[in-house]
């Protein structure tokens, strides 16, 4: 019984990985550059959402809704104002700058909002449901549903609307698409946006757990192994990466006593390398295989 | 303009390229060895300080910028250097025996490192080294009865022929020829075939394996290499800071020696120094700017970081040769005077270069 509620507990925080990993998906599969400013995007929306529920005293949804467009329309004009700007420079200059921008975000929170820990009201905080002897609570329920509807949302946007199915061949294909008409360059930009929405809904959803800090920006780097063991670039693959992930993260903070002392904090690392040394290309891989030497 | 007349191929490898060099090299050295005269252990200790930063990049000069692979997680070798010494100098190991054997055990865990993640290209390299940043760190917060863990580690300052090393003036010779034997390795492993082969690696890997390269062995060397030279910085770091803890070998760290060779110049050992010196007075420079804003901006402690992205982007986006391609450009400009075209270093008009297959 101790193992189904580990699980549980394990696949509400594997939920937000996975949603961190969505993000670096999307933008790989389109753009075949890695945003490493992912986790400062979370970290941007969970302080929009303080802004517009903690302090302006918005309604929850309202908030929330209205914290999704505004970082979607921010994640838009990233792309079409800095990042597009290096395209075609090595990955390595990719890296740098998303990080150089990363720290931006970073500072500019903690300088905008205080380097203070803050919380709002949600309707989910501290309620909590039994059944059959696990405890679940809603905060957890929250996410789990939170990133089903999501990934339900994003499902049919891809496979049924016009500007979905537009995106994957600019993915497939860009100069196919481009002779096709499609306008690549604001597809992309569009893209990002998308990331970005998915990546504030992470945050509001996670700020009921981990509160609000600048700190909560470090998820990002735990979800590289999400979206690695889901081999990279492939959605579905991010999701349940990120819930082995979190499913993982949650046995060794348990069982750390058979293990040894603090392999919780660096399981998510562990798993990451151990996928890349034995098998890089991931679980869920449509590509071809990883470059190797 | 100055044009060199060759008449010799292994003019091509000279470490000289002309007399003119060598003047001012020696000149530097000279002025370099005669600061003690002019400066206080103030100015002595940021110097100092420079030269270790300036060996710890071109540890990661040589990785990134010359075989032209990332490595997010290269604090972990100063943190591997610094607690190697501090270990051996604890156990009564002298000074001049510790430095060869943090310099071996570095460059065998940089090798140890380096074989199985370089299998892996462009993006996933550089999250594999993040991760393997943090798993450092972690380490060092664990294995305590070797790091001291959270508690950290004082380093002991051993006496060398009758002065310690709390002499600013001794310190600052040590770190100072450290940097100039570096310095020469680096150029001797860099115009020796070795480095020739790392080049060749950087700028086209299939090139590079049609003319004969072994590309997994001379990663897993330049990976080597670079661990090695990181050691050596770690090492006279542990000296530096003199008290060892865990938190100082984060992920910020490493972030910081990206930015002083993206800043200083990828490809160029002249930018690991301008770089060092850059990110040397990066924190004075803040400090200094401080005073001169609003105090409701100017106390923010959210201001370093945020300057550090703004100095990074910028550089990538309008200069990614950094402070040395801006010199060549200035120093062009003076050659060729009034003939210099702004054209001469545009950038070429380049297209994703797609890792699918």
């Amino acid at each position: 019984m101790q193992l189904i509620q580990l699980v549980i507990d394990g696949i509400a925080s594997g939920c937000i990985y996975g949603l961190v990993a969505l993000g670096f998906v999307l933008i790989y599969k389109a753009t075949e550059t890695i945003n490493f400013a992912q986790g400062d995007i979370l970290m941007l929306g969970a302080f929009v959402a303080y802004s517009l529920i903690g302090i302006m005293g918005m309604d929850y949804l309202t908030g929330f809704a209205l914290t999704v467009l505004i970082i979607a329309a921010f994640g838009f004009f990233l792309d079409a104002v800095v990042i597009r700007q290096i395209i075609g420079q090595p990955a390595f200059a990719t890296v740098m700058l998303t990080i150089g921008l990363g720290f931006i975000f970073r500072g500019f929170a903690s300088i905008y909002w205080g380097t203070d820990i803050f919380s709002f009201s949600t309707p989910f905080s501290g309620k909590i449901t039994e059944f059959n002897g696990l405890i679940i609570s809603y905060v957890n329920l929250s996410i789990i549903g939170g990133t089903a509807i999501l990934m339900s949302v994003l499902f049919l946007f891809f496979n049924f609307s016009k500007i979905g199915v537009a995106m994957r061949a600019s993915s497939e294909n860009q100069l196919a698409a481009y002779y096709m008409g499609i306008p690549v360059k604001f597809i992309f930009s569009l893209i990002w946006s998308i990331s970005a929405g998915v990546a504030a809904v992470a945050g509001v959803l996670l700020a009921p757990i981990t509160l609000v800090d600048t700190s909560i920006s470090l998820i990002g780097l735990k979800a590289f192994a999400a979206a690695v063991l889901g081999g990279f670039g492939s959605i579905p693959g991010a999701i349940v990466g990120g819930i082995i992930i979190g499913i993982v993260e949650q046995l060794c903070g348990t069982y750390e006593n058979y293990l040894f002392e603090g392999i919780r904090e660096i399981s998510a690392y562990l798993v990451l390398i151990l996928t890349l040394i034995i098998y890089p290309r991931g679980l869920f891989s449509d590509k071809a295989e990883v470059k190797k030497v | 303009m100055r044009f060199i007349f060759k008449t010799k191929y292994s003019q091509d490898i000279n470490i000289a390229r002309h007399a003119g060099d060598k003047f001012w090299y020696s000149l530097l050295i000279l002025v370099m060895a005669m600061m003690p005269l002019f400066l206080d252990d103030f100015y002595l200790g940021e110097i100092s300080y420079i030269c270790i930063l300036s060996i710890a990049g071109i540890g990661l000069m040589i990785l990134s910028g010359y075989t032209g692979l990332a490595s997010l997680g290269h604090a972990a070798f100063l943190g591997i250097g610094a607690y190697t010494h501090a270990f051996l100098l604890t156990n009564g190991v002298p000074f001049l025996v510790s430095i060869p054997i943090v310099i071996a055990v570095s460059f065998l865990v940089g090798a140890v490192i380096g074989i199985p993640i370089l299998r892996l290209t462009g993006m996933y390299l550089a999250i594999a080294t993040l991760a393997l940043g943090f798993i450092a760190e972690h380490v060092f917060i664990k294995w305590e009865h070797v790091t001291g863990g959270n508690r950290g580690m004082p380093v002991p300052q051993p006496e060398f022929m009758g002065i310690s090393f709390y002499n600013s003036i001794f310190f600052y010779y040590v770190c100072l020829i450290f940097l100039i034997v570096s310095m020469f390795a680096a150029i001797n492993i860099l115009r020796s075939p070795t480095g020739r082969a790392f080049v060749a690696i950087r700028d086209s890997e299939i090139a590079a394996q049609s003319l004969g390269v072994n590309l997994g062995l001379y990663k897993a060397l330049s990976f080597a290499v670079s661990g090695a030279f990181t050691g050596l910085a770690g090492a006279l770091l542990a000296h530096y800071i003199g008290y060892l803890a865990p938190d100082i070998f984060n992920i910020f760290l490493s972030l910081t020696l990206l930015l002083l060779i993206v800043v200083g110049g990828m490809g160029s050992l002249h930018g690991t120094v301008f770089g060092a010196i850059f990110v040397g007075f990066l924190p004075q420079l803040i400090a200094i700017c401080r005073d001169y804003l609003p105090s409701s901006i100017g106390s923010q402690p959210g201001l370093e970081p945020m300057l550090f992205g703004l100095i990074l982007v910028f550089f990538i986006l309008y200069e990614p040769l950094g402070i040395y391609g801006r010199w060549v450009k200035i120093k062009l400009f003076f050659e060729l005077f009034p003939t210099y075209k702004s054209q001469t270093f545009k950038k070429q008009k380049v297209f994703t270069k797609s890792d699918r297959v």
